[in-house]
């Protein structure tokens, strides 16, 4: 299978309005991806308050390749491939931990500082007028040379090529800025657990849902219908349970998410929700606020919290929710298969309640059993199965088309516009043909 | 305890997976007290019941009936086909009573199979049910469900395990 060798071969793939359905098939796509898309664009890797201490380590899989985020005795934080330079054993096979003051292979006990430079080897002598020193193998771990901490979001870009962190974000960092602009001491943690789920559809049908608004009124029906009908007969002021207050909202209308606005920025990122959005009628708080308006100044802290987008897509990997403080990471494992993980944040120095607010919607939204998403997953799957048929090759993207829309460079629309995913695709065709020869 | 008693309290745990199983899920929601828990904490066993921590599953009877009433809707898509589960379940053990309370705490080892089309999905942990002897009879207070993987990448689970 090499169909898809040359860069004009990719492109066509991606229309204006339209794309083709090889983009969620075809593994040789997805191996053209893991090669070349997730090497010049930047994916999020892990959060630095899961390493608070010196050689304390997380290991994590992207795109095929295992690495290691270390936190050095310095207090910064560096990336090293997870393998050893001798013969290339994993470091450490645990998700992570700490390493204490520098790692030892299991297999043949040589040992790296927490840099990935050597620190020793045994039967040293044996190396001896050997090229050993010269050559890869001796200057020990690699480290990966584009990591980015952007606000304790560590993120790194595999290849050379590509953008520079802050080109490549640019003003989609202001969803970053408004979840961490939420704690009055500007300090996120993570707790609580990670959700994961291995869903059976290519990683980009997830990633355009993570936008699509029309399909809750159809989707989430069953959902909506239950609640609703559960929650029938209060009065309008009644305060509701946590969980309602997350659940009901799935059921609101065309309209409602038309209106709520959303926001498309280079590179295939976006802001769902900028007007308001399903998290947007969450019981106040106001000691919270007042916290927040002492740390920030009042304007910029009633900018923060009026301000809660449905989800900010920082592309390709992350999805952000400034309130309830929760994200989901994206990581592809075949042309069919996703593992999606959903972390919940400690806001540091805000109430206990956000935190439970993010647990709860992590575990009613994005659980294995969560209440709303089966629907979701089930219509995944499905999709991933009938694009098998044949007749029509191509994916609709055509909902409030504009042809003068590649021109802007920030364009803010109305929430149901396909121009979210029009602006991914055209991202995907740029990253994943960059570093293609011709 | 009586023997009467002990036994009893098994049938209860055997007829509740039965009712599960058979997907009579009203008569299950009843046998939980009104306060009633059931909770899938995502760390399993080793997890402490402090909220520090989230979980799967995490559930009054307002949510499980919420879940229930979505299984039922027509519209329920992940439904259609219908998913299926099998509870296979060890000898519980009592593992506290307070006669005078009427309070009971058994653990059930179990298999548990949940199958859809032609996928199937195999969960295995232990039990742990918090139960009050009522003038109704035996109610859960809590249903705890220790998966032995909880933290694993997990495919939909549909049902109860
Ligand atoms: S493979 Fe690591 S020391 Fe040999
Ligand atoms: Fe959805």
């Amino acid at each position: 299978m090499t169909a898809y060798r040359r860069p004009a071969d990719i492109a066509a793939l991606v229309e204006d309005d339209r794309v083709h359905r090889d983009l969620y098939l075809s593994d040789e796509l997805f191996a053209l991806e893991q090669q070349h898309f997730f090497a010049n664009t930047w994916s999020y890797l892990g959060h630095a308050s899961q390493v608070p201490a010196a050689g304390d380590y997380l290991a994590v899989e992207i795109a095929g390749r295992p690495l290691l985020m270390v936190r050095q005795g310095d207090g910064g934080i560096r990336v090293l491939y997870n393998r050893c330079a001798h013969k290339g054993s994993k470091l450490v096979s645990d998700e992570c931990g700490s390493s204490g003051k520098f790692f030892r292979c299991p297999y043949h006990a040589w040992t790296y500082r927490l840099d990935g430079t050597p620190l020793s080897i045994p039967l040293k002598s044996g190396y001896e007028g050997t090229r050993l020193k010269d050559c890869e193998s001796g200057r020990g771990m690699v480290a990966l040379r584009h990591v980015a901490v952007y606000r304790d979001f560590v993120f790194v870009k595999i290849g050379d090529a590509g953008p520079d962190f802050e080109s490549y974000f640019g003003a989609a960092l202001r969803a970053i800025d408004n979840l961490v602009d939420r704690s009055p001491v500007g300090r996120l943690r993570i707790d609580g657990g990670v959700l994961r789920n291995i869903i059976h559809c290519n990683w980009k049908m997830y990633l355009e849902n993570i936008n699509d608004t029309v399909h809750p009124v159809s989707t989430h029906e069953s959902a909506a219908q239950a609640a609703n009908a559960l929650w029938q007969g209060q009065p309008a002021e009644a305060p509701k349970p946590m969980a309602m207050e997350q659940i009901l909202p799935f059921g609101e209308s065309y309209d409602f998410f038309d209106r709520m606005g959303a926001r498309v920025y280079p590179n295939g990122h976006s802001m769902l929700g900028i007007n308001f959005s399903i998290h947007s009628g969450y019981a106040q708080m106001p000691d919270y606020e007042q916290a927040l308006a002492a740390a920030h100044g009042v304007e910029r802290a009633a900018e923060i919290l009026q301000r809660s987008p449905q989800n900010s897509v920082c592309f390709p990997s992350l999805a952000l929710k400034g309130s309830p403080q929760a994200f989901r990471v994206i990581r592809p494992l075949a042309a069919d298969r996703t593992l999606i993980e959903a972390w919940s944040l400690r806001v540091e120095g805000a109430p206990e309640l956000l935190f439970e607010r993010s647990m709860s919607y992590n575990r009613l939204a994005f659980s294995p059993m969560s209440v709303v998403a089966h629907d979701d997953v089930h219509l995944f799957e499905g999709m991933q199965q009938g694009l098998r048929g044949e007749g029509n090759d191509w994916i609709s993207l055509h909902r409030g088309f504009d042809p003068a829309e590649r021109a802007a460079p920030i364009l803010d629309v109305n929430g149901t516009n396909e121009i979210l995913m029009r602006n991914q695709f055209r991202a995907w065709v740029e990253f994943m043909t960059m570093s293609m020869p011709e | 305890m009586t023997e009467t008693t002990e036994l009893s309290l098994f049938e209860f745990i055997a007829h509740e997976a039965q009712l599960l199983d058979a997907l009579r899920l009203d008569e299950w929601l009843a046998l939980f007290a009104d306060d009633g828990r059931y909770w899938v904490p995502l760390r399993g066993a080793l997890q402490a019941d402090d909220g520090t921590h989230n979980a799967l599953a995490d559930e009054d009877r307002l949510l499980l009936s919420l879940r229930i009433a979505r299984l039922k809707n027509p519209r329920a898509h992940s439904q259609h086909p219908p998913s299926r589960c099998q509870h296979v379940l060890q000898q519980p053990t009592v593992v506290h009573a307070d006669a005078a309370a009427r309070r009971y705490e058994l653990r059930t080892p179990f298999v548990y199979v949940e199958a859809r089309a032609d996928r199937q999905l195999m969960l295995t942990g232990c039990c742990r049910h918090r139960l009050i002897d009522t003038s109704d009879g035996l109610r859960i207070e809590l249903k705890r469900v220790d998966l032995l993987n909880p933290g694993a990448a997990l495919p939909a689970i549909q049902l109860f395990p």
